[in-house]
């Protein structure tokens, strides 16, 4: 009875205070976050991993970044420049930005164009590591025009000028706290790494690394009602089970972070009622990568290289289309990922614009088409049940990293590829094996020693030039590179090639997106992968927490100064 | 033995720089890399450079003898100067850094110690306080009903995984009866009886899975070597003298029986300072377990060294705790 | 194990009784030893002959009967990809016992020689000590990928994918895990070297391995046999770690670590994942714990009856 009165009393109150619910700063107490891939320092610079990129979001801050469509906003900025608004030059080698006035650091010193500068020179000195110094590739010069004005000049036109400065990838840091902390003395700088001075909502109060941090609320930060929150404890370690149980069941945490589980534990843990799933869309796709090349080990040092020759069974295009028709991706979303995952077709899934529909025929099973295709194309089932040709078996080695739901993927294709007799052998490898890039390790997913492998894969911000990129010809690992190419396939099509150079040189978004629709069908079409589903980042929200909105191009705590408690 | 305690110690030296070397090596050559828990959309170059800034680019001897460059004299010096707060040279001296961190190892071992020694310790000494007695009776009843239900309950907690335990005692006390938290709280300060009885309360789970594990290993070597001593002839000398049964059983032969125990126990002491894996895991206890495996997944090799050594000069340490004590046991065990 | 009898000389009948006779009249004595070894038994029966009773394909995947409870079909219920819960348990079975029972005996033998060697000879003592300092400090998981790294592709192109991770893993394990075993023994070791008796047939001559075998190792029996017993539990569970981590088997080979694992989430769901194979590795250490009870009362010259 008493609580319903309060209840209504809580309504009542927020009706009539409605545009002005949280008017004061640090109202709503601690907002407790959970990130059982533990954070294991502050600067984004230093380490690159997504966790470290997400958590200093709440502390440091870009220029201008995605919101949850993916569109940009100007964020430290008065207006994203363009060319219409004189912004960006037509020849597309400089931009100009605009600060926005009276924006303090957390220490209350203003943030000015030198420190956008400092930046650019922090990131881009020698020896220095910087992990995100792709963002800045093709610069040449960022100047402080005036105290509020900052012009990048790029060496070549850059027909998406948007890379360096947007996107948490890539936050201001503050010149007095870091310049003697620049080039090979960046590591030794512990209390800045651990506690960067930011423009965000929040200011480290303590950072124990791999465990736990906690924040306060910025004092000087520019919006003088929030953050809601006075503190928050960003905790991390464990199991992602685990962490969606201290949401969804135990209520200890507030927000919960990558919560890749199995559908139906979700669920059972959703029915305590004490919080709820969202999930974003972003770019990521799980796909099976196709080995064009042999990696028998008969072949030694060529072994899954170009001059080792084609593979005896996966160049025939008969053979990768089949393998791909067989497959059921409904079920594989079903069991593995549920509303975290959408079946898939393309390798570019999103945003809009790029969205082809061209190849939806892989999205039903056709057991009975691959079979025919197979029979069609000259391989004839054995005793055994398993397709072969000259010899050469339909039998591959699919490897894939350590995880659950890969595990449970690959006995399903498995299962689905036994129909269209074609055997597979599973190995898992351990992910800091797999993604490692070790040249000395035979089980990297570069060196690709087996005839699939499956892994996910995604661009950073919402343009795909890059990306498409990487099937180019000369993108190929070999040897002779140190295995550090991304065209993982060893796909090479001169066709392709062209398209993608195309993409590079055209301005017109309109075009750009015609051109990576039709690189993008090139791909699937002529199996240089098996997509299978687009992954979305699911995370687990407390039911006592309001203003969440989940973002898949930008940190999912891009809007944490919005975040309030449910009174 | 004192001669040999000192013979040993001196041999301990070269020991640990042997195991230090081969360490080292084993971790070179493992081929998990420090980068690959990054984004794919981090290109080549760059994670070349990011290698380079590491010093993975240095030949492995040089990078082996700046570590133990660094171990052994900097940071020595460092935690002298720290203490005396006086400055040896200029004070600017290369730390061990941990390369996820960036960040000196020395710093977040001591991090870590205190929920580690609180829960892992913990569980350890009541895993010991709980085996020793229970071994012993079930030693003196064999076959009682007593004996039945320990054997029972021991070689299940030994046989039944803690990642298994910890999940399901969660699911039971903290989402069902929601009586203990599922995640421990490491910024908890006990300065006050309501934060005591917080972090009771939160390691509460963790050290009874524990305790639990440690208890059932313990309890059949006592229950064994006991076993073995209650049937010999000075047991039987020792009722027929008159002597007290009680003093029989836990002077005459407890002592006797507690040779393999004290080897286990040497052998578990250090094991606590590598923490326990999967149970710090499950609770976030975020000890030096967490730590441990954090550091060997990312192979963040700097923090993986330091910590295995310091671990293997635990065990050295330790074996030679044990050698001591089987001397002061058995007065007949001799090494010189 | 007459010399023995003759030592401690409380035994007459011996002489009329071949010693396999008279262990197994000792180990029949022994209830709980027997009713251990039955269950025994029966599990490996379970295990063994099982699948040719209960038909149904371990990795058949039905997508339509996933997350059943027990039924008839599926006694044990299935799992979320719609695997048959008892046939897995029953692959399963027969791979972690495999490797629990061979991991378990490789490790003890290293162990037990280890501990011998060094508790008996003086001069082994140190260098062989020191040794196992270092195993016992060696990283694990380092150490099974440099393993793995370096001997996998070897061993599957000579034996195959599944019997090549086979001998690795077993390999794996029971290097690494012999080290406790050893210091154990070499402990009692020392304390039964210096007993009168063994005094008294060094000085009756007798040869060196045969002081070992006939005096040493009977007196250190039960430490072993405990190693034993907790051996096969902690060999069935690191090999479960191993799988998790991605370096045991593939994850088309079942294994009752595994399947207890990857249930731990679906414990809510589905509690038959993991009660079945908790308590099929939980009743395996149970029983072979009882056997070593048993055998190791039945070989002590010092027990005659209870």
């Amino acid at each position: 009875m008493k609580r319903t009165k309060l209840l209504l009393a809580g309504t009542v109150a927020a009706l009539a205070f409605a545009n002005m619910a949280h008017a004061e700063r640090g109202t709503d107490g601690d907002l407790k976050i959970l990130f059982w891939q533990a954070v294991s320092t502050l600067n984004p610079y230093l380490s690159g991993g997504t966790k470290e990129v997400y958590s200093s979001s709440m502390v440091i801050e870009p220029l201008a970044r995605y919101d949850a469509t993916g569109a940009l906003v100007a964020w430290l900025v008065t207006e994203i420049p363009t060319v219409a608004n004189g912004g960006v030059t037509a020849d597309m080698k400089s931009i100009t930005w605009k600060l926005k006035p009276g924006v303090k650091w957390s220490d209350g010193s203003a943030f000015t164009a030198e420190d956008v500068v400092f930046t650019w020179e922090y990131c881009t000195a020698p020896d220095g590591g910087c992990a995100q110094k792709a963002q800045y590739e093709g610069i040449t010069k960022v100047e402080a025009v005036d105290a509020q004005t900052v012009k990048v000049t790029f060496s070549e036109p850059k027909y998406y000028p948007y890379s360096a400065f947007v996107g948490a990838q890539s936050p201001i840091l503050q010149k007095a706290q870091f310049k003697d902390c620049v080039g090979a003395k960046a590591p030794g700088c512990t209390a800045a790494n651990f506690g960067p001075i930011g423009t965000g909502p929040f200011v480290v109060k303590e950072f124990k690394p791999n465990d736990v941090i906690t924040f306060t609320a910025n004092p000087n930060f520019r919006d003088a009602a929030k953050p809601a929150f006075a503190s928050v404890t960003l905790k991390g370690g464990g199991d992602a089970a685990s962490a969606a149980r201290a949401v969804l069941e135990t209520g200890e945490f507030d927000y919960a972070w990558n919560m890749q589980v199995e559908p139906e534990v979700l669920a059972t843990m959703l029915k305590a009622g004490k919080g709820k799933i969202e999930t974003a869309f972003g770019t990521q796709v799980e796909r099976i990568q196709i080995n064009w090349t042999n990696p028998d080990p008969k072949l030694g040092d060529k072994r899954s290289t170009v001059e080792g020759g084609k593979h005896p069974a996966l160049s025939d295009p008969a053979v990768r289309k089949a393998l791909s028709m067989a497959i059921d991706r409904d079920v594989i979303d079903e069991v593995g990922y549920g509303e975290a995952g959408k079946p898939t077709c393309n390798i570019v899934p999103a945003p809009d614009i790029y969205i082809s529909s061209t190849n939806d025929w892989c999205l039903k099973q056709d057991i009975k088409g691959a079979n025919k295709l197979l029979d069609d194309a000259g391989w004839k089932k054995g005793s055994d049940g398993i397709r072969a040709k000259d010899g050469v078996k339909l039998s591959f080695l699919y490897q894939t990293s350590t995880n659950s739901v890969r595990q449970g993927t690959q006995a399903l294709v498995k299962d689905m590829w036994s129909q269209i007799g074609v055997a597979s052998e599973l190995r898992n490898v351990s992910a800091s094996v797999f993604f490692g890039g070790d040249p000395a390790s035979p089980d990297t997913f570069q060196k690709f020693y087996a005839d699939v492998e499956m892994y996910t894969n995604n661009f950073d911000g919402t343009d795909p030039e890059k990306y498409l990129a990487e099937w180019l010809c000369d993108k190929i690992p070999s040897p002779a590179n140190g295995w550090q190419g991304q065209n993982i396939p060893r796909y090479c099509n001169p066709a392709y090639d062209k398209i993608v150079n195309e993409l590079a040189k055209t301005g017109d978004l309109k075009k750009r997106a015609e051109l990576a629709i039709k690189a993008n069908d090139m791909l699937t079409a002529e199996g240089a992968h098996i997509p299978l589903i687009h992954r979305g980042q699911p995370s687990a929200i407390s039911a006592t927490l309001i203003g969440v909105d989940m973002n898949a191009w930008d940190s999912e705590l891009w809007n944490v100064a919005d975040w309030s408690r449910k009174k | 033995m004192f001669t040999y305690t000192i013979r040993r110690l001196m041999f301990a030296v070269p020991t640990l720089l042997v195991i230090s070397f081969v360490i080292f090596a084993l971790l070179d050559l493992a081929p998990n890399d420090p980068l690959g828990e990054l984004p794919l959309t981090i290109p080549p170059e760059v994670r070349e450079q990011i290698r380079a800034a590491m010093g993975l680019d240095q030949p492995f001897l040089i990078r082996y003898l700046k570590w133990l460059q660094q171990f052994f004299v900097n940071e020595p010096l460092n935690i002298f100067e720290q203490i005396t707060g006086l400055t040896v040279g200029t004070g600017e001296r290369m730390r061990v850094l941990s390369w996820a961190t960036r960040s000196p190892v020395v710093d977040l071992i001591v991090q870590r110690l205190p929920q580690t020694l609180w829960v892992v310790g913990m569980a350890y000494v009541f895993g010991i306080l709980i085996a020793i007695p229970v071994g012993v009776i079930s030693a003196y009843r064999q076959y009682s009903v007593f004996d039945q239900v320990g054997t029972f309950i021991t070689m299940v907690g030994y046989s039944v995984p803690t990642f298994f335990t910890g999940v399901l005692l969660i699911v039971i006390f903290s989402s069902w009866l929601q009586w203990f938290p599922s995640i421990y709280d490491t910024n908890l300060v006990v300065d006050s009886w309501a934060n005591f009885v917080e972090q009771m309360r939160q390691m509460f789970l963790p050290v009874l899975v524990l305790s639990l594990y440690n208890a059932s290993q313990i309890t059949r070597f006592v229950r064994a070597s006991m076993l073995d001593n209650l049937s010999m002839d000075y047991v039987r000398t020792a009722r027929a003298k008159g002597v007290r049964e009680k003093t029989v059983l836990l002077v005459h032969v407890l002592r006797n029986s507690l040779i393999p125990v004290v080897t286990v126990i040497a052998l578990g002491v250090p094991t606590i300072f590598s923490g326990a894996i999967i149970t710090e895991q499950i609770f976030r206890v975020n000890g030096l377990g967490q730590l441990l495996i954090t550091a060997v997944q990312g192979a963040d090799i700097p923090l993986v060294q330091t910590l295995t050594f310091i671990f293997a000069v635990l065990i050295v340490l330790f074996n030679l705790i044990a050698d001591v004590l089987y001397g002061i046991l058995d007065p007949r065990i001799r090494y010189d | 194990m007459t010399d023995a009898t003759m030592t401690t000389a409380t035994i007459a009948k011996v002489e009329v009784e071949t010693p396999t006779k008279l262990f197994w009249r000792k180990f029949r004595a022994h209830k709980g030893g027997v009713a251990g070894l039955i269950v025994f038994i029966a599990i490996l029966f379970v295990v063994y002959v099982g699948p040719f009773i209960h038909t149904i394909d371990p990795n058949k995947i039905d997508i339509r009967a996933k997350n059943q409870g027990p039924s008839w079909n599926h006694p044990f219920g299935t799992d979320n990809l719609g695997h048959d819960m008892l046939a897995q348990v029953m692959a399963g079975g027969q791979i972690s016992l495999a490797v629990g029972m061979t991991a378990m005996l490789l490790a003890l033998l290293l162990g037990t020689l280890v501990g011998v060697m060094s508790g008996y000879f003086r001069r082994l003592d140190g260098p062989l000590m020191r040794v196992t300092d270092l195993f016992l400090a060696l990283p694990l998981l380092p150490l099974l990928l440099v393993i793995i790294m370096l001997f996998r592709d070897t061993l599957r192109a000579a034996f195959g994918p599944e019997t090549g991770i086979f001998i690795l893993i077993v390999f794996v394990i029971g290097v690494t895990s012999w080290m406790h075993t050893a210091r154990i023994v070499r402990g009692d070791v020392l304390a039964v070297k210096s007993q009168e008796f063994i005094v008294a047939a060094k000085s009756s001559g007798m040869r060196e391995y045969r002081i070992v075998l006939r005096h040493i190792l009977p007196n250190v029996l039960s430490s072993i046999m405990v190693s034993a017993t907790l051996g096969i539990a902690s060999a069935i569970i690191t090999e479960s770690a191993l799988s998790f981590l991605g370096l045991g088997f593939p994850s088309d080979f079942p294994t009752w670590g595994r399947l207890l694992f990857d249930g731990a989430n679906f414990l809510q769901i589905t509690p038959s994942r993991v009660i079945w194979p908790g308590l099929a590795i939980s009743l395996t250490v149970l029983s072979v714990n009882y056997v070593g009870d048993a055998v190791r009362d039945a070989l002590d010259p010092r027990t005659v009856t209870h």
